[in-house]
């Protein structure tokens, strides 16, 4: 049988961003793979030349519109450690729940969109329908839906009040139960289970060697969370990683559905930690000096690098993501496939090209 | 008698083309949450679709850059006149706040006609819905000269 080669993006329905992948077919089975990107390519970590280290939190939180939180969180605390400074306890408790929030609007949104790759158009419907009631707690506490913006160096610039606390605990338990009500169908649905297990399997050893990350590594069995590290809030919350062994598409689907559930766990236990106190201390001087802090993001472990020089501006940022990190893995599992199984498997992985791309 | 049932449909049933062109995907799932049972755009008749050989409208979040210029191009020479174009975002707009890094032409003004413009940061789905009502208007008026 001829080799063909079948371009796959970088508009393509199963896909909300541009990545091109060339895919080698000899009948329908995919023996390479090739990916090509650059279609996002922004070049904004060459902004911090131009912007001042306070703008810039505005910048990386449009590295990635559905984890932004997270990535300001990460640069906000990249500065305050190269100003020696800490953020309050009840900030870092709200950084916390803000960025749990958006693990979890992540979780339903990506849960959604994976039904969606392979044809379970109702389950992809469910799930969005739950996770809108997680932004209208991001709307009505923040001010906007997706780009929340709440985090300031030195802590954070908006609160919650009693009221607001309560009307958040009540979400969360109705949508903790739709949640669990659509477990079965996740988990069990025999449809479901004949187009994720035993497809798009990265065995453990592989994914530690090509240096996967998140629910990506954790589905295979590895368990690293960067949360371990006990940044923000987490040191005084129960956080155990969540892992299953599997490896295939089925694994890495159920870890991001158990994270999903444990992080309304972690939003609750520190809604219970808040205790009154100040939001934010005052900065003074310019960051000076390198350090590099890590997160964990809701695809994995994301790395910022930072270099000051006691001006405004910053001298470098780099910013490391984690579907940069998986993309060697896709790689590795997508030959051998059915070509029909190609879009379940690159959807797998929770690919956020803005991400990768900057 | 079938031009003027295409014509009537094409206002009353559009189908819309997503195309992501650098955006930081803000935009892209507010536009994807409008076709979700809050917000449900398809009660209006409105379908996505992948085939830009089928789409009445391009939605066009984020901004140009030196390589997807030429796949945008692309995509609004495959549809069908008469089309439209809206851009969602600031980004989409002007170029936002990434209007000055290295690698960013711009608005989606620099490439392609646009019809409608949606501001926001990111947009909101009501204003996505709004964009695509007006814009619907000025087809229907464009349709209604060609008579």
């Amino acid at each position: 049988m001829a080799r063909t080669v079948i371009p796959f993006g970088p508009q393509h329905p199963v896909l909300p961003e541009p990545i091109h992948l060339s895919l080698v077919v000899e009948d329908e089975k995919v023996v390479e793979a090739l990916p090509t990107l650059g279609y996002v390519h922004r070049g904004l970590e060459m902004l911090a030349v131009k912007r001042d280290y306070n703008q810039m939190i505005q910048i990386v939180e449009r590295v990635c519109g559905i984890c932004s939180m997270i990535h300001s969180l990460c640069y906000c605390q990249g500065i305050e450690e190269m100003m020696g400074i800490q953020a309050p306890r009840r900030a870092r408790m709200l950084r916390v729940v803000w960025s749990e929030l958006h693990r979890l609007h992540s979780h339903l949104l990506w849960l959604g969109l994976f039904a969606d790759s392979f044809g379970f158009e109702s389950l992809f419907m469910q799930l969005w329908k739950i996770r809108e009631r997680i932004m209208d707690v991001n709307e009505s506490t923040t001010g906007n839906r997706v780009i929340v913006s709440v985090n300031v160096i030195g802590g954070v610039r908006a609160d919650l009040d009693e009221a607001q606390i309560r009307w958040i605990k009540d979400t969360l338990i109705e949508v903790e139960a739709s949640i669990r009500s659509l477990q079965s169908t996740i988990m069990n649905d025999a449809t479901v289970c004949k187009r994720t297990r035993g497809i798009g399997v990265l065995t453990q050893q592989a994914a530690y060697d090509l240096g996967a990350a998140g629910p990506m590594l954790r589905g295979s069995g590895v368990a690293q969370d960067m949360r371990q590290l006990k940044y923000a809030g987490f040191d005084e919350l129960n956080f155990e990683p969540v892992v299953e062994t599997a490896g295939d598409c089925w694994a890495r689907s159920t870890v991001r559905f158990r994270e999903s559930l444990q992080s309304i766990d972690l939003v609750r236990q520190a809604l219970d930690k808040l205790e009154p106190g100040d939001l934010a201390v005052k900065v003074k001087g310019k960051p000076e000096g390198e350090v590099i802090t890590r997160v964990e993001q809701p695809r994995g472990e994301c790395l910022y690098y930072l270099k000051g020089n006691g001006t405004n501006n910053l001298e470098r940022v780099r910013i490391r993501t984690p579907t940069f990190a998986n993309i060697p893995p896709l790689a590795a599992i997508l030959p051998g496939l059915d070509f029909a199984d190609v879009p379940v498997v690159v959807l797998s992985i929770d690919p956020c090209i803005s991400c990768t791309e900057r | 008698m079938f031009g003027s049932f295409l014509k009537t449909s094409q206002v009353k049933s559009p189908w819309l083309l997503h195309f992501d062109c650098g955006s930081c995907n803000g935009c892209d799932i507010e536009t994807l949450a409008c076709l979700t049972p809050v917000y449900d755009v398809e009660r209006f008749g409105i379908i996505n679709v992948g085939n830009p050989r089928h789409a009445d409208v391009l939605v066009v979040t984020g901004t140009v850059n030196q390589r997807n210029a030429v796949i945008l191009k692309n995509l609004y020479d495959q549809m069908p006149s008469p089309k439209l174009v809206i851009a969602v975002g600031a980004c989409g707009c002007s170029g936002g706040v990434f209007r000055e890094a290295p690698n960013v032409l711009g608005g989606i003004d620099k490439v392609i006609p646009v019809d409608v413009y949606v501001p926001g940061c990111p947009a909101k789905p009501e204003a996505i819905m709004d964009a695509v009502v007006t814009g619907l208007a000025k087809l229907k008026g464009i349709l209604e000269a060609s008579k």
